[in-house]
């Protein structure tokens, strides 16, 4: 297989062609943070936290680490100001649905980058459900073969996770969404799914 | 070869040989009336009521005239319209008991003067089309055979030289000639980024994998915008045309045309053109004789804004829920089913056969340099004369507001115009001598899009504009990524409340700063685009953020910051407003100053609206001055 060379903040890095930015960070040691991104599944791309700034031609743009592939010469920067900023609001806007008191992942994170968790929710905007809409545990059960017990139905902001109808059964047999929530969400499995009805 | 029985044509010559004949069983001297029904907007007016009368009317009369149903000729303000030729007699606003009179004038060759254009400015009768200000400024290539041909009809569109273009492209050049072409051209997309034509087809061709597709995007989810549907409905053998030769020099052998379900007459005359030119031999198996095959199928979309993204719709093509996707491989290389995939706009497809036949060189030298060609675009708002109009890229927007569109309705000030769809932003006065292009409305922080423009008048809140796009994003967002769904929800919640008067001072830091996160970090263009129309508003309009923070809306439109008055040196105690409002909260007698308790009033300004003597006013700050009851009204102002 080809082998490409990047940068990544200032560090050469070589990187097996078709592998993504954030593949080739972790490889050479530099920590991207993700929510959605898990390294056993297909990158899904929404959570939108490993964003990082590439610089291609002179110019220089903000992607997504987790589905853009390196390139040779490739320039990238995974901390500047603007991206540690961005990483911020994200995780601030991630609380409105995971709510102030989210744990896991994205309470970890929160505290790396400062974010107030608190920031949006004296705008009253809704009732947070816990969930960031990840899609981790949608992509594991897909995965899991239960013949996609949950789900996500609606759109906009009335996307959710539900369990769908007559799987409850199916639901029973696995624990395998269990232990990919970056939130917390998910805090039993077996007889009481916490997802809501569609 | 008659109409209704067509042959399959087996080379260029023959496609010729029926030209010729079609064009000279039309005698170009014989009567003929063009009644726009084929289009949405004409059929909302009325149109085929008119086009029925008017075949009654001339087979009555025992005239010899044709009567053809056209699409949109882009004035949808005076619709319907018919135009008789051959001296192109130009009528507007028809009713079906205009007709008679109508096609008495014609039989006797008298104009009737009270059916022609009349212009608002110079009160003068115009009769030909061409010389309308609305008409007079635009340079219709693309839009040149709506309002003239049958769209249902192949032999029209032949007639008029169409898919000449094919015939060339297939018989006279190569794959790779024909895309040397479109890239000389220097053929942007029309459908919102700009990208440059001739290197999406060759990516799309070089890129490994096949097959290769072609798709037609016939979504346009901006309100207020119809370009690409009144190409659809009024001319779609162009586009048709376009497809086939894209596809032969793309090197792909299907196509998809994706119409969105809320356009019938779209899907429907574009069923109609690929069933005829499937009759004629110019669509599916080798082609004119050329070799080349080329199917396509019509794909009806379920019309969500998001759709328009070319991930989200070829997904969608694919069977599954419409939704953006997150890779950086292009549609180009990877799109309907990870092969090779070329989407363009309908706008765009219809400019191919145009430089296949006239040259790349001809192309060029409309528009600008950097954006060569016409644009269509969709003028509504707040214009006099509203509806579509094509004009060569690099005329200003004040041409095109204040010569086509007739200046600004009931002789109000211009305040701003919103170009670009939801997703653009606002251009300001002192912008309209830009030109209009590409790059110079994405340097004033707008865009092109795909055309539509909003002309906004003096009585327009730029904080409310800002929260109607974004409210209308919100709800047209798929949702999938953090910053757009989130941060679209926090805008348009920050919006609102600043509407109503309850914004807080850290409230434009925050907008701010989630209009970076959304900008830098969403996953597709609904969401980094979203932030135009309020960063826009925001930087030439910034002292009304200001006034709304402090309870203030200049514009006098926001609701809860505005109070109506009644001017006690104005009032006539006429008991007009009295009568009319719905609460009952106009206090008055006759011949005494009526007012307004404020408590009661839900600001819907009929007072306002229905006072004969100007007396109501509205006012914001919100505070009226104290309330005079029992005063006499003064009643020689009365005149
Ligand atoms: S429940 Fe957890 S894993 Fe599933 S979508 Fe929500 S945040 Fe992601
Ligand atoms: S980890 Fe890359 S978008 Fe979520």
């Amino acid at each position: 297989m080809k082998e490409v060379t990047l940068e990544i903040d200032g560090k050469v890095v070589r990187a097996k062609e078709g592998m993504t930015i954030l593949q080739a960070a972790k490889e050479a040691g530099i920590e991207i943070p993700t929510l959605c991104y898990h390294e056993e599944m297909e990158p899904y791309g929404v959570c939108r936290i490993c964003v990082v700034e590439i610089e291609r031609g002179g110019r220089s743009r903000t992607v997504a680490s987790c589905c853009y592939p390196v390139e040779e010469g490739l320039k990238v920067r995974t901390r500047t100001p603007k991206i540690e900023r961005v990483r911020k609001t994200i995780l601030e806007l991630a609380a409105i649905t995971a709510g102030e008191d989210v744990g896991g992942e994205v309470r970890a994170l929160a505290f790396q980058y400062g974010a107030n968790l608190s920031r949006f929710v004296s705008l009253g905007l809704v009732e947070p459900s816990k969930c960031i809409l990840c899609g981790l545990c949608v992509r594991r059960c897909i995965e899991a073969q239960w013949d996609n017990a949950i789900d996500f139905v609606g759109r906009g902001v009335g996307r959710r996770v539900a369990l769908m109808p007559g799987k409850e059964e199916a639901c029973k047999t696995c624990s395998y969404c269990y232990r990919v929530c970056p939130t917390g969400r998910i805090t039993s499995f077996g007889p009481n799914p916490p997802f809501s009805p569609p | 070869m008659g109409e209704g029985m067509r042959e399959r044509l087996r080379g260029p010559e023959e496609l010729e040989r029926w030209r010729e004949r079609l064009r000279r069983e039309r005698d170009p001297s014989a009567l003929l009336f063009t009644v726009n029904v084929r289009s949405a907007c004409g059929l909302a007016a009325g149109s085929e009521e008119v086009a029925k009368r008017l075949e009654e009317e001339v087979e009555g009369r025992g005239l010899a005239g044709r009567i053809v149903r056209t699409g949109c000729n882009g004035f949808c303000e005076k619709e319907p319209v018919v135009t008789v030729y051959p001296d192109e007699t130009f009528y507007v606003g028809v009713r079906s008991e205009d007709v008679p009179e109508l096609v008495e004038g014609v039989e006797k060759g008298k104009v009737v003067d009270r059916l022609l254009y009349q212009d608002p400015v110079t009160g003068q009768r115009i009769r030909k089309a061409s010389d309308l200000p609305f008409y007079r400024h635009q340079q219709k290539l693309l839009l040149s055979l709506n309002g003239r041909i049958d769209p249902t009809r192949i032999e029209d569109y032949i007639a008029e030289g169409g898919y000449r273009a094919l015939a060339k492209a297939l018989f006279e050049l190569t794959p790779e000639q024909v895309l040397e072409e479109v890239k000389r051209s220097g053929l942007r997309g029309r459908g919102g980024g700009g990208f440059p034509t001739g290197r999406k087809w060759e990516t799309t061709r070089k890129a490994p994998g096949e097959p290769k597709y072609v798709i037609v995007n016939c979504d346009e989810g901006d309100p207020g915008a119809f370009m690409d549907r009144s190409l659809m409905e009024g001319n779609p053998h162009s586009v048709l045309e376009g497809l086939i030769i894209g596809a032969y020099a793309i090197g792909s052998h299907q196509g998809f045309i994706y119409v969105r379900e809320e356009y019938p007459l779209a899907v429907e005359n574009i069923g109609i053109a690929i069933e005829q030119a499937r009759e004629c031999g110019l669509l599916g198996e080798d082609i004119l004789g050329s070799g080349f095959d080329f199917e396509v199928e019509v794909h009806r979309g379920a019309g969500a804004f998001v759709s328009g993204e070319s991930s989200a719709l070829m997904t969608a093509i694919e069977g599954r829920v419409g939704e953006p996707r997150p890779k950086y491989i292009h549609t180009a290389v990877k799109g309907i089913h990870d092969k090779p995939s070329c989407l363009n706009n309908v706008e765009t497809w219809a400019n191919v056969p145009l430089i296949i036949l006239n040259g790349a060189e001809w192309f060029r030298k409309i528009g600008t340099e950097g954006s060569p060609g016409t644009k269509i675009f969709s003028l509504v708002g707040k214009v006099n004369n509203t509806g579509l109009v094509e004009v060569p890229m690099g005329i200003t927007l004040r041409k095109i507001i204040f010569e086509i569109g007739g200046g600004i309705k009931g002789g109000k000030r211009f305040k701003a115009v919103q170009t670009g769809g939801p997703s653009g932003g606002v251009i300001p006065e002192q912008y309209l001598d830009t030109p209009v292009d590409f790059d110079e409305l994405t340097k004033l922080g707008s865009m092109m899009g795909s055309g539509g423009m909003i002309v906004m008048d003096e009585d327009t809140c730029m904080v409310d504009v800002a929260r109607f796009f974004i409210h209308f994003l919100l709800e047209e967002s798929c949702g999938k990524c953090i910053p757009c769904r989130e941060g679209l929800r926090v805008l348009d919640r920050i919006l609102t409340d600043l509407c109503l008067g309850k914004g807080k001072e850290e409230d434009l830091k925050t907008i701010e700063e989630i209009c970076e996160a959304m900008a830098e970090a969403s996953l597709c263009a609904l969401g980094t685009t979203a932030v135009n129309p309020v960063l826009t508003t925001m930087r030439y309009f910034g002292e009304e953020y200001e006034a709304h923070l402090k309870g203030r809306c200049p514009a006098k439109v926001c609701k809860a910051l505005t109070a109506y008055f009644i001017n006690p040196d104005k009032c006539q105690g006429c008991l007009v407003c009295f009568k009319n409002c719905p609460t009952g909260a106009i206090q008055g007698e006759r011949e005494m100053v009526h007012v307004i308790e404020q408590e009661k009033c839900i600001k819907c300004g009929i007072c306002y609206a229905v006072c004969p003597f100007g007396a109501v006013e509205k006012l914001s700050p919100p505070v009226a001055p104290p309330a005079t009851y029992g005063i006499k009204a003064k009643k020689e102002v009365r005149k």
